[in-house]
Parts: structure tokens; C-alpha cells; sequence
């Protein structure tokens, strides 16, 4: 197989698999991609990290359209009053970055999940 | 939503900004702070918490390339392949995500959750020696 078919295919088996971890849970796949495009395709996490974010944009806007379309499973306002605040979070947690340590808040986070997992299910 | 008290608005925004900061800081975000918030505030449906999140999903995807874009980090090409080649895949999600019983979904979810849990605390416990939690600032890990 010529390398560049060889690569295409390891591309749409990334995209593949990052569809269904987005259309069954709700997430945009990242991390799915970032260690697949390291693993697979030779990437630098930063490229990784980068590049995922362009897919997992297209891969939110097939799972609106076929949550959506299909289910009626998307509350456009409620998408919306979220997305908003998030845009303004990203680049607030981006500028605290400077200024607070990663493990605190790698810790601080692992804790809102774990508490949020089982307010979820029970 | 029609009939959404200002506290169940507040806590949506609330939990906007929480993803959108876990996003920007950690890398972690997006979607696993998205749908237990509208399921536990906004008492959604997990099927219909997730089919929301992703509408939210695409916005702060696109400003995390475009940031992205800006660093040098982005292949474009690669990142538009791995888009336009995802929808058999997200098909097969979004029917699986409908078809399976609503407490599963929520132990699925919940184990992809604790996943992420799992590996921020260990980056918290043990972080990387180089280019890691301890490494200078980057300003652009945001996989949402």
C-alpha cells in the first residue's frame, strides 16, 4: 500500500473511532485522537492537542446534526447559554495557567469528576 | 427550557464557564462537565444532555483551533480529514447512545468520567518529569 493510502487509512480509523466515543457519549473525542495521532502518526502532543481540536469541531457539528435531526435530542438555547460562558472560560483558564499550579487544579478536577460521576448515577 | 427559572439559567452559564476553564487549564472540559450538567441541573435526559453538549462542543472546538491556529499547532489538513471521515462513526454512536437504556448510558458515562478523573490525578500525584504538569506554562492544551 503507497504511504499516502496507508496514512488516509489510519486517519479514517482515528475518525471512526472518535465518532462513536462523540455520538455515544456526548464529547468531542479528543481523547481519542491526541494518543492515536501520537501513536499512529508520529504527531508532537502539541500538534496532536491542536489538530484535534479542528476535528472535534467538525465531529460536534456531524453529532448535533445527527443527535438533532435524527433524535431531537439537541436543546439549541440550552447548547447555546453553555457554549457562550465556555468561549469566555476557555480563555480565562487559558491566562490562569500562568498563574496557578497544574496540580493543584489537575487535582481540583479530578475531585469535581469523581463527585459529579456519582451525583450522575445515583 | 421555555420554562427555565433563573436559577436553572445561572447554574447553565455556571456550567459553561467550569468546562470552558477545565478546557483552557487542564484539557479536560467540554462535553464530561457539560452533560452531567444538564442532566443534574437542568434534569435533561442523558441522550438529550449529550446531543446538547455537542452543539456546545462545536464553538469551543473552533476557538480552541483557531487559538491553536495561531501557535503553529494546528494541521489543518489532517484536523478537516479526521472531521469529514467521522460521520459513520458518529451515526454508530448517536444510534447506540439512543438504543441503550438510560442507566446504562449514565455507568457508561460515569466510567469515561472517572477515566479523566484517573488520569488528571495522577498527573496530580505524579507529574510527568519534562514537558508535563511541572513544565513552564503552555498556554495551549485545550483537546475539549
Amino acid at each position: 500500500m503507497p504511504p499516502m493510502s496507508a496514512r488516509l487509512v489510519r486517519l479514517a480509523v482515528i475518525a471512526t473511532a472518535a465518532g462513536v466515543f462523540s455520538g455515544l457519549f456526548g464529547v468531542g473525542g479528543g481523547t481519542v485522537i491526541v494518543p492515536l495521532l501520537i501513536l499512529w502518526l508520529a504527531y508532537g502532543e502539541r500538534e496532536a492537542t491542536g489538530t484535534s481540536l479542528a476535528a472535534i469541531a467538525v465531529i460536534a457539528a456531524a453529532g448535533t446534526i445527527s443527535q438533532g435531526v435524527a433524535y431531537g435530542n439537541v436543546n439549541v438555547l440550552a447548547g447555546l447559554l453553555i457554549a457562550l460562558p465556555a468561549l469566555g472560560g476557555v480563555l480565562a483558564g487559558t491566562a490562569l495557567q500562568q498563574r496557578v499550579s497544574p496540580r493543584v487544579v489537575s487535582g481540583a478536577f479530578a475531585a469535581l469528576l469523581v463527585v459529579s460521576a456519582g451525583v450522575l448515577v445515583f | 427550557m421555555a420554562d427555565a427559572t433563573t436559577l436553572e439559567i445561572v447554574a447553565l452559564l455556571a456550567v459553561g464557564f467550569a468546562g470552558g476553564v477545565g478546557s483552557g487549564l487542564v484539557g479536560v472540559g467540554g462535553g464530561v462537565l457539560f452533560v452531567p450538567g444538564l442532566v443534574i441541573f437542568l434534569d435533561e435526559s442523558q441522550v438529550g444532555a449529550e446531543g446538547t453538549s455537542l452543539l456546545a462542543i462545536i464553538f469551543v472546538g473552533a476557538l480552541g483551533a483557531w487559538r491553536q491556529h495561531g501557535y503553529g499547532n494546528l494541521r489543518v489538513r489532517d484536523g478537516l480529514v479526521l472531521g469529514v471521515l467521522s460521520p459513520i462513526g458518529v451515526i454508530a454512536g448517536t444510534v447506540l447512545s439512543n438504543e441503550l437504556p438510560e442507566q446504562t448510558l449514565k455507568y457508561l458515562f460515569a466510567v469515561v468520567m472517572l477515566y479523566f478523573a484517573f488520569t488528571l490525578g495522577r498527573r496530580a500525584i505524579w507529574p510527568p518529569a519534562h514537558g508535563g504538569a511541572e513544565a513552564p506554562p503552555r498556554p495551549d492544551s485545550a483537546p475539549g
